[in-house]
């Protein structure tokens, strides 16, 4: 059974696979990443909230093409086969719905939250 | 007697709709008396020797498709080519009910017109979903849409029936279905209107113009105003594909039928999480392609549905 992978912050595992020194690493934090695998006819999570400047990667586990086509027109990949991916960076607060374009019963959503004085001294 | 006159106001009113006779790899029909009905794919076509007009639907071959389900769909459809033309009395033309490649490649496309085209018939296309991935639909259209409307759509008729083919997988809305769109209803309703009840009608598309399974998808958002504008014939059959299986039912005047696929099954309607391709065992493949007899008796609204698998 395929795990579901939720949100994911790729972006310090990116840094430690290329090595680079843990006093870089200290600096300001890169920009975050989050993950939605199409598995099934469905987006996991179907609906995600994430940080603006966020970048959404859409993984497609399924046998069959799928695409990731925002609903307001903001964004669309192309037809994506296994494996293949399409991202977008959201930079701004708001609430983003998506769906495939070709089995449009399958729907999703972004809510994207803006970064707090909290969030930049983390 | 009262169910006398039940059937006289029936559907058996005509011709006795008896139908059908099924193989995975493709349908034959015949137009006998104006209605259209199916008949095996092999030995049963003499049978259509004797009047009317006979065509072929094949559905979903899935070009370019490699995954588990059915490593080799190009094979699948050669094969199918091969039973086609091995029938003893040969069907006017085919029609192809859509997902003729899996990614709308050009080579998917290369390959699917080199081995259909084996079949040395005219086929009369209309798209899948897979069929129109560019983002502008020019690698269909470019190829099978010359003389067509829109995204894809048009008629013409053969022996007295008129033949409508459908686009119904482009402009699809987020949570909807599949979709006709005001610009080719308007096109379908002035179409129809050219044409006394009488004629025989034969509508295809690829999604389904009946709610199979909304929740997977299976229908199509703006099908009643289709089927409003058929409601005055006298005979209407509806064949579609996507589904990769048999389903029929009969409404009034209407007969919907949707074809196998010559790639792949998929499950029926909530019997798996989500309608992706179907993995049978290696050997079990054909026998899901294989044939189902489809009969409906006088005097019955329900079609009877029997499997025949092509090999047990």
């Amino acid at each position: 059974m395929r795990t579901i992978s939720a949100l994911r912050i790729a972006a310090a595992l990116a840094v430690m696979l290329v090595g680079v020194p843990r006093a870089v690493a200290a600096q300001p934090a890169p920009a975050a990443a989050a993950e939605v695998e199409i598995d099934q006819f469905a987006f996991v999570p179907q609906r995600i909230t994430v940080k603006a400047g966020t970048t959404v990667t859409w993984i497609n586990d399924d046998d069959t093409p799928h695409t990731v086509a925002s609903s307001s027109k903001l964004f669309k990949s192309k037809a994506l086969d296994t494996k293949d991916k399409f991202s977008f960076t959201f930079t701004t607060p708001g609430t983003y719905a998506y769906f495939c374009s070709l089995h449009p019963h399958m729907t999703g959503v972004v809510v994207v939250e803006a970064v707090t004085g909290a969030d930049a001294t983390q | 007697m009262t169910s006398d006159q039940g059937e006289e106001r029936g559907v058996s009113r005509r011709k006795i709709l008896e139908c059908m006779t099924w193989a995975g790899t493709g349908v034959l029909w015949t137009v006998v008396g104006g209605m259209p009905r199916s008949l095996g794919i092999m030995g049963e076509a003499a049978a259509a020797g004797a009047s009317g007009l006979t065509f072929l639907q094949i559905s979903d071959s899935h070009v370019g498709f490699d995954k588990p389900a059915n490593p080799n769909a190009l094979g699948t459809l050669e094969e199918a080519i091969s039973k086609i033309n091995a029938l003893t009395v040969r069907p006017s033309f085919i029609i192809h009910t859509g997902d003729i490649t899996h990614l709308s490649k050009p080579s998917e496309f290369d390959d699917a017109d080199r081995i259909i085209s084996q079949a040395r018939l005219d086929v009369h296309y209309v798209p899948g979903e897979h069929d129109v991935l560019d983002e502008d639909v020019k690698l269909y259209r470019n190829r099978y849409g010359r003389g067509s409307k829109g995204a894809g759509w048009y008629s013409f008729d053969a022996d007295g029936v008129h033949f409508i083919g459908l686009v119904n997988v482009v402009d699809l809305k987020a949570g909807g279905l599949g979709n006709l769109g005001n610009e080719q209803l308007e096109w379908l309703e002035d179409d129809l209107n050219g044409c006394a009840a009488s004629t025989p009608i034969v509508v295809f598309a690829h999604i389904p113009l009946w709610s199979v399974y909304p929740t997977w998808g299976w229908g199509t958002e703006d099908a009643a105003r289709a089927l409003d504008y058929l409601k005055r014939f006298g005979s209407v059959t509806v064949l579609n594909g996507h589904i990769h299986q048999i389903m029929q039912k009969v409404e009034g005047n209407v007969t919907f039928h949707t074809a196998m696929s010559t790639a792949f099954p998929q499950p029926a309607p909530g019997a798996a999480p989500s309608p992706g391709p179907m993995k049978v065992a290696d050997d079990k493949l054909r026998s899901v392609l294989g044939i189902t007899d489809v009969t409906f008796k006088r005097g019955q609204q329900r079609l009877a549905i029997i499997d025949q698998p092509l090999q047990r």
